[in-house]
């Protein structure tokens, strides 16, 4: 049987709200603005950013923050402003969404991908239940070598968002993006 | 509008959003006193995160109670600075379990247990609030306490079914604040008002489903739940251990030396 890879509906909805927006050029320069804590991923990738509006030289940016704590959130909003600077938008408004409440399954398959080159296990790689992915009974794979023979070594890493584990096969430490 | 508006204030709201910011910067300043003391490094990290996850919840109870104070008064100068910097320790409103000092790590990881599993009751009831914002924050503040409460437990049954030592200072800690806990599930009258409008949660009714899990988890860890009729309240009047007070001086200091200052 033949198994036809589809995109998450969540995914596919963000991708149409991006496509229908009529300021490109502005989703286009924010993939341009990476999360200060971890720069393999853009604003969109990480799927932080939600809306944008432009009326002349001013422009309103909608983010949802990722933890509630997150003290990248302030530097973020700081990127926003300063990359719609170079397009001549003198003010930016950032609003903070926090219904719905961001969730990884928000990250695009492309975030996914950078995250696990960067040496981050994106939350999808997790055999077993990811959504519980620090269960015994599931098995994070090692971004370095794939292996699923790895543990837990601490449930929150260098940040509230990941988790600290070490692989058995090649030893290396990674951390893991928890499925929120 | 709806029915709500006319039976509670909009000061009632501004007080339960500031007193659920307390409760969450009072444990969260508690918990960053650990950092840099933790028992190794990772779990160094982990406190710190988990202290940041609830000054975050602070910051978006105290962000709203500052926007309605701001809409009520007609100005538009309160931020969540005037409520976490700018008040004195009569009008915290925190429980008292939070504002206890640290203790020793078993007596944190107690307190956390008790703390974590609590919210997680108190916060899936809140994402029912007829109160957009309020439910809004509970969505947000339980997908972070899910975690939150996994490594409380973890840790209890590390500390309850470790060794003798620690056996004995997690049961000692239990003695110690078992009595703080029962104010979590009062209701006064400003909470009655506001959970007849369907804003606020109506604590009474999590205790059963607390103290089952609670209980659950210290025997589990081989561990006592303390068998004691003593109970102390009166955070949510404003009336504080000796404790709260040192804390504030400490998370205040700063921001009142030196007014307005921005970086």
């Amino acid at each position: 049987m033949q198994v036809i890879p589809t995109k998450s509906p969540t995914q596919f909805e963000r991708e149409q709200f991006r496509r229908n927006s009529a300021f490109p050029e502005l989703w286009q320069c924010l993939d341009q603005v990476k999360d200060p804590e971890i720069p393999a991923l853009s604003l969109w990738d990480i799927g932080i950013l939600k809306d944008i509006k432009r009326q002349g030289d001013q422009a309103s940016v909608t983010i949802t923050p990722t933890y509630s704590g997150c003290p990248a959130m302030d530097a973020i909003a700081e990127d926003i402003t300063i990359a719609f600077k170079a397009l001549g938008i003198e003010k930016t408004v950032i609003i903070t969404e926090l219904s719905p409440a961001w969730t990884t399954d928000w990250m695009t398959d492309k975030g996914r991908n950078q995250l696990r080159d960067y040496g981050i296990a994106p939350p999808n790689d997790v055999i077993g239940d990811h959504e519980q992915p620090l269960n015994s009974d599931s098995q994070v794979l090692c971004p370095q070598c794939g292996s699923a023979d790895t543990k837990l070594l601490s449930e929150y890493g260098s940040t509230a968002c990941k988790a600290l584990f070490q692989c058995n096969s090649c030893y290396e430490p990674f951390d893991l993006f928890k499925h929120i | 509008m709806t029915s709500s508006t006319e039976i509670v204030s909009k000061q009632d709201t501004i007080d339960y959003a500031a007193r659920l910011g307390d409760d969450a910067i009072v444990i969260g300043h508690r918990l960053s006193e650990w950092v840099s003391k933790a028992p190794f490094v990772e779990e160094d990290i982990a406190l710190g995160n988990v202290a940041l996850d609830f000054l975050g919840h602070a910051r978006m109870y105290y962000t709203y109670a500052a926007k309605l104070s701001n809409e009520q008064n007609g100005t538009n100068d309160i931020t969540e600075d005037n409520f976490a910097y700018l008040r004195d320790e009569r009008q915290f409103q925190n429980h008292l379990l939070h504002e206890l000092h640290k203790g020793d790590f078993a007596y944190s990881t107690a307190r956390q247990l008790l703390i974590d599993v609590y919210n997680k009751y108190f916060l899936e009831q809140l994402k029912n609030s007829s109160d957009e914002t309020l439910a809004a924050i509970a969505v947000k503040a339980a997908k972070e306490t899910k975690y939150h409460c996994r490594r409380s437990k973890d840790w209890t049954l590390r500390l309850g079914d470790g060794t003798s030592e620690s056996h004995e200072r997690m049961q000692l800690a239990l003695n110690d604040i078992w009595g703080y806990s029962h104010e979590l599930f009062e209701v006064d009258e400003l909470e009655q008002r506001l959970v007849d409008a369907g804003i606020a949660v109506d604590c009474t009714l999590l205790k059963a489903d607390w103290l089952k899990e609670v209980t659950a988890i210290i025997e589990e860890a081989t561990l006592t739940v303390p068998d004691q009729d003593w109970v102390v309240s009166g955070g949510r009047q404003g009336y504080h251990t000796e404790h709260l007070g040192h804390l504030l001086t400490e998370m205040q200091f700063v921001h009142r030396s030196h007014p307005g200052a921005k970086w």
